[in-house]
Order: structure tokens, then C-alpha cells, then sequence
């Protein structure tokens, strides 16, 4: 296996600029998530990698080899397709050893791999089947199973899940969780998808218009976003946000707008003072809204009205109107109450975040 | 309910029988020329016009077929153009499945404007491109060559071939190639080893295309060719035809003949003329 690097990538199509300096470092045996919005540039930094799109500046090295100029074949990469790609003039078989013929290897060793990969995969009964006749899960198995094959240095998977139904995603994702356990190998995984990203990675690398914007650890990116791009892509439901201001009233300090009034506790900004008069976004995830209900008190109260419940099964939505705010709290099923009716409400500001509204940044602890 | 019914049932029996009867009476247009070909070819002596309609003329007789074959130099001009028919579509199609390739996959100066080039040259009348075609074949000093009229066959059925397996490559994923070229094939592999197996339907219509043009040209012919050893069928079968009289006959004979290697052809590319080879290979 290998490491990777990413070193000031630059990547322009005409006057477009897609990327615009990407600098990540890859350990050995890593699994690391790209993740973003449709157009953030994940997938073309994975292509570039790949070797199937040009550099249009900076280095990406692999286990320290500069690949910039080496052909695809060259990199002792394997790629696992959104599309599956599959060749569809070839069976299961075919298309798993594709690779190894063509670098003429020995054909019990062909053999043994496409044994050993298909038993992982659940492709035994399908090896002498072609692609047409396969479920789209199927599809995916095979294009993972020809990348294993490869027994390659760096796995590259692009949207691998995107085109499957969510059942059949939520299996492949565990079978991707487990095949990564087994082979213990570098993988670079590009996704849309934030649940993929914080259920499969070791690391994410969170994209924006062609940016890094935070790499860290699911739970360091879920518990300490750097901006608010961060803050509103990771975690489902999106964050709230409020903006307002900070105001200093004697020693505390307060965040304020038309709607709201919140003490801003000390562990949350330790220097009162510097942040007075300062324009922030206040985030809070929907976990951290408490509501008032039989046997859950607030505290620092603010009143609600709620406007739309959405009962998910174990967990329930509510959609709140605080003052001309809306704010939304995922508490437990059942809460029994009539859109229209008067909530009462309160922050875990143990889990509160503050941004910079102009820079974006985060500003809090 | 149920009358109603069956006077929609009768209404599309009825529709169905009339459409049946139109395309009866068109296959009939196409088949009646053919048959009265081979009528002709059947009949003792020379006689094209007869009084006789039916499709086995009173005396029928082989004579012509064997006087074509045993009295004329028919077997050579057949030689001749298969030789040059084939010859033309085997470099035809590849010279337009490798420059179709380019078009539809490479990004390079002149790209649309060549395509539409291709294209206008389709509009030019085949007459008017005798002239430079002559000075052309003249100048090369292939007049009166095998390689002459392969030369001027395979360039003119280019541009045609270069659009239809353009349009063929633009529907192939090019993520096939990406996923070959990651798996160690050069771009060269991947055309061979990929695209090449999955536009089999788009090069046989190709194929077809280049050989039925070359088999059945003679304006070309006419003009490059001149020694009757060279000749292809179409200059051969005119040469039946003299100042007073045209073996009609043996005319018929020739042209019931020469469908024979066109029909095994296009019976043998049929095989290849499916659709959904790319099926399964991405989502669909």
C-alpha cells in the first residue's frame, strides 16, 4: 500500500478554475473520504490522480513517486467507477482478470485471485454471467471485485453508491466497510453523500469550490466544523443558524438579534471583551435544540410555535418559529403536540458554535 | 360495451389490412424488376420484351448463364471487382473506425470544422469529382490499376463512414476506455480491446456501405480502367452491349450473378447488425 499526496493542485478547464491549490497528505493504509457538493471538484482531483485528467499545476506524488506525467496503468491505481464500467463484451470473469492478462500473468495466479476475490465479493455464481445480466448491486460488486484483483497500491472509488437504490446502498456500504478492514489498504472514496463520508472514513476532506475547506476525523468535523460551509454540509438534519450580535453586559456576554436573546457562556468565547459588537451566525445541530416536555426542563428559556412535525420513527422533526427565526429540533418520538401550539425551548450551548458572519470562520472554542 | 368494442376491433383489422396491402404493393415494386431479370436471363435468345409474363418463360434455358460464363471474360471482371470491392471497404472502414475515433474522443484545432467538411463533401455530385479524380489517379500514375480504383473508392465512402461510427463512439461511456486505461491498456489497447468489439453494428453498416457503393460504381471504373482485362463487372456487363444488337440474355444472366456475393454480404453482416452491445456496462 501507499501513501498519496496532493501538493498545490491546480486544475483549470478554459478560464474555469475547478481547483485551486489543493494540498492534502494521504497516510499509508488510510481511508479517506472526499466529500462535497456536485461541482466542488472531488471528482476531478480523484481523476487526476488517476492519471485520466491533466495537472494544470502543483505535484501529486504516490509512496513519494511524482505521477504527473505517468500514464494510468502506470500508477498502481484501481479504480471503482460511478457507472460501474464494466465491459460490457466481457463476463463477470473476463472483466475481473481483464487487468491481470493484460500484464500477462500467470494464469493459475489469475485463477486464484479471481477466486479469492469473488468468494469476498459473493460472485462465485456469477463469474460465467455477462454484466447485462447482472442487479445493479451485483454490477458494483464486480467492478470492486476488478479492482481488488489488482491487488493495487491505492483504491480509488468515485460515487461508487450513488446509482443504487438506498436499501442496496446501505449494504454496500457495510461490504465496503468490511472490505476495507479485510485488505487494510490505502482508499481515496469521493461521495456527495455526508452519511457515506462519516460512516466509511478515517479522515474526511471536506470540499468547496474547488477549496479544502477541514480535514479531520468524522467526529472532529462534526463536532468542531472549521466554517459554516462545513458546519451546514456535515450532519443531517442541516445545523441551525442565527445571526446576530455579540453584546457585552457587564461580564457577560450576550448573543443578540430581533428574535433571541442567549447568554454566550465563557467556555464558549473566553474573551468576552474583543468579541463585543461583533457580528456572528450562531449554529446549532437540531440534536442540541431541547424542548420543553413532561419530565425535560429548560433552561434559559426561549419561546416557540411550532409549525410542521416529521415523525421518522424513533425520532421526531420539529419545525419551530422563533420569532421570524425557523429553527428546527429532532427530538424523541412521541411529542404529541398540534402545529399552532406554544413551545418552550433552550440550547445545548455545551455543543453551540459561532462563526465570524464575515469571514465565515469559526470563532468558538 | 361489447359492440363497441368490436367496432374498435374491426376498425384496427381494418387499419392492419390496409397497411399490409401498402406495404404488399411496395415489396412488390422492389421484387417485380428482380424477377423479370431473372425471367429474362431464362428465356432463349435475346428477347427482353416478351408477351410472356410468367416468371418461367416457355423454353427456359441456362444458355445464357453458361455463354456468360464460358464465352465472355465474365469470371475475371467478377475477380476484379470483388478484389477491388473488398480491398476499398477493408481500408475503408479502417481508415474511417480510427479516424472517427479521433473525432469523437480527441479535442483538437479544427475539430467541427472538419466534421462539417466531411459532411459538404457528401453534397458535391459524384460527376462533378470524375475530373479530379482522373488528374489525381493520372498524376499517380495508377491509371488502369487495381490500386487506382482502390484509391479512389475508399476516399470517396470516407466521410460517410467517419460520421456513422462517430455518432456510434459518442454513445459509448467513455468511462469504458477510463476503467481500460486504468487497467493497463495504452489508448491505442483501449480503442482495440474496447470500443472496437462494441461498434461491430456500426462497422458493419460501414462495411456494407463502402462495399455495396464500390460493387455497384461504374462512372469511376469507366474512367480509370480501360483494358478489358481490368475491368469490373459493371464496364463488363456493358461491353455486352453492342452498336446493333445487346445481348440481353446474357445482360440478364450477369446481373442475376452479381447479386450473389452482395446478398451473401449482407446476410453474413446481418449476424453483427445488434443492437445493445453496450447493455449492463454502465447504469443504464
Amino acid at each position: 500500500m501507499a501513501t498519496v499526496q496532493f501538493k498545490g493542485i491546480v486544475k483549470k478547464f478554459g478560464d474555469n478554475l475547478v481547483l485551486n491549490g489543493v494540498d492534502v497528505d494521504i497516510k499509508d493504509h488510510e481511508f479517506v473520504v472526499i466529500v462535497g457538493p456536485s461541482g466542488c471538484g472531488k471528482t476531478t482531483l480523484l481523476r487526476m490522480l488517476a492519471g485520466l485528467e491533466e495537472i494544470t499545476d502543483g505535484e501529486i506524488l504516490i509512496d513519494n513517486l511524482l505521477v504527473n506525467e505517468l500514464h494510468p496503468s502506470k500508477r498502481e491505481i484501481a479504480m471503482v467507477f460511478q457507472d460501474y464500467a464494466l465491459y460490457p463484451h466481457m463476463t463477470v470473469e473476463e472483466n475481473m482478470n481483464f487487468a491481470l492478462r493484460l500484464r500477462k500473468m500467470d494464469k493459475a495466479e489469475i485463477a486464484s485471485r479471481v477466486a479469492e476475490a469473488s468468494n469476498v465479493l459473493q460472485l462465485n455464481k456469477f463469474l460465467k454471467r455477462m454484466p447485462k445480466q447482472l442487479s445493479g448491486g451485483q454490477r458494483q460488486r464486480v467492478a470492486i471485485g476488478r479492482a481488488i484483483v489488482r491487488k493495487p497500491k491505492v483504491f480509488l472509488f468515485d460515487e461508487p453508491l450513488s446509482n443504487l437504490d438506498a436499501k442496496l446502498r446501505e449494504e454496500m456500504r457495510v461490504e465496503i466497510a468490511k472490505l476495507y478492514q479485510r485488505l487494510n489498504a490505502t482508499i481515496i472514496y469521493v461521495t456527495h453523500d455526508q452519511v457515506e463520508a462519516m460512516t466509511l472514513a478515517g479522515r474526511i476532506v471536506i470540499m468547496n469550490h474547488g477549496i479544502v475547506q477541514q480535514v479531520g476525523s468524522p467526529i472532529e468535523v462534526y463536532r468542531k466544523p472549521c466554517n459554516l460551509f462545513v458546519a451546514g454540509f456535515i450532519g443531517s438534519p442541516t445545523m441551525n443558524f442565527m445571526t446576530g450580535k455579540l453584546a457585552l453586559e457587564g461580564e457577560a456576554l450576550f448573543f443578540k438579534n430581533e428574535d433571541i436573546k442567549l447568554s454566550i457562556p465563557p467556555y464558549l468565547l473566553s474573551d468576552a471583551k474583543k468579541h463585543d459588537g461583533r457580528e456572528v451566525v450562531l449554529g446549532v445541530r437540531p440534536d442540541d435544540v431541547l424542548v420543553e416536555r413532561d419530565g425535560e426542563k429548560c433552561s434559559d428559556k426561549v419561546q416557540g410555535v411550532l409549525e410542521v412535525c416529521e415523525l421518522l420513527g424513533h425520532r421526531e422533526n420539529l419545525y419551530l418559529k422563533v420569532g421570524g427565526m425557523r429553527v428546527l429540533a429532532t427530538v424523541e418520538a412521541f411529542f404529541n403536540r398540534s402545529p399552532g401550539s406554544a413551545v418552550t425551548l433552550c440550547f445545548n450551548y455545551k455543543n453551540m458554535h459561532v462563526f465570524d458572519k464575515a469571514t465565515e470562520s469559526r470563532i468558538s472554542e | 360495451m361489447k359492440k363497441e368494442m368490436s367496432a374498435a376491433a374491426k376498425r384496427r383489422r381494418l387499419n392492419h389490412l390496409l397497411l399490409h396491402a401498402g406495404l404488399f404493393l411496395f415489396a412488390a415494386a422492389c421484387v417485380y424488376p428482380l424477377l423479370r431479370i431473372f425471367s429474362v436471363s431464362l428465356r432463349p435468345g435475346d428477347k427482353l420484351v416478351s408477351m410472356d409474363l410468367s416468371l418461367i418463360p416457355a423454353g427456359a434455358t441456362f444458355v445464357s448463364y453458361a455463354k456468360l460464363l464460358g464465352d465472355t471474360m465474365f469470371l475475371r471482371w467478377l475477380w476484379n471487382s470483388l478484389l477491388i470491392t473488398l480491398a476499398t471497404s477493408f481500408i475503408g472502414v479502417s481508415l474511417a473506425s480510427t479516424a472517427a475515433y479521433a473525432f469523437s474522443r480527441f479535442r483538437f484545432p479544427g475539430k467541427k470544422v472538419g466534421m462539417i467538411l466531411l459532411l459538404s463533401s457528401q453534397m458535391i455530385p459524384a460527376g462533378m469529382l470524375i475530373l479530379p479524380l482522373f488528374l489525381m489517379i493520372m498524376k499517380l500514375k495508377l491509371m488502369n490499376t487495381y490500386l487506382g480504383m482502390i484509391i479512389a473508392y475508399s476516399v470517396s465512402s470516407l466521410p460517410f463512414s467517419i460520421w456513422i461510427l462517430k455518432g456510434y463512439y459518442d454513445t459509448i461511456p467513455r468511462s469504458l476506455e477510463e476503467a481500460a486505461l486504468v487497467d493497463g491498456t495504452s489508448q491505442v489497447g483501449a480503442f482495440w480491446r474496447i470500443i472496437l468489439p462494441l461498434s461491430t453494428p456500426a462497422l458493419s453498416i460501414a462495411f456494407l456501405f463502402n462495399f455495396t457503393t464500390a460493387w455497384n460504381e461504374y462512372l469511376v471504373a469507366r474512367v480509370v480502367l480501360f483494358s478489358s482485362q481490368q475491368y469490373t463487372w459493371t464496364l463488363g456487363l456493358f461491353e455486352l452491349q453492342g452498336q446493333y444488337i445487346t445481348q440481353w440474355g446474357m445482360f440478364a444472366a450477369g446481373s442475376m450473378l452479381v447479386t450473389i456475393p452482395v446478398l451473401c454480404v449482407f446476410l453474413y453482416s446481418s449476424k453483427w447488425l445488434i443492437s445493445g452491445l453496450t447493455l449492463g456496462s454502465v447504469k443504464g
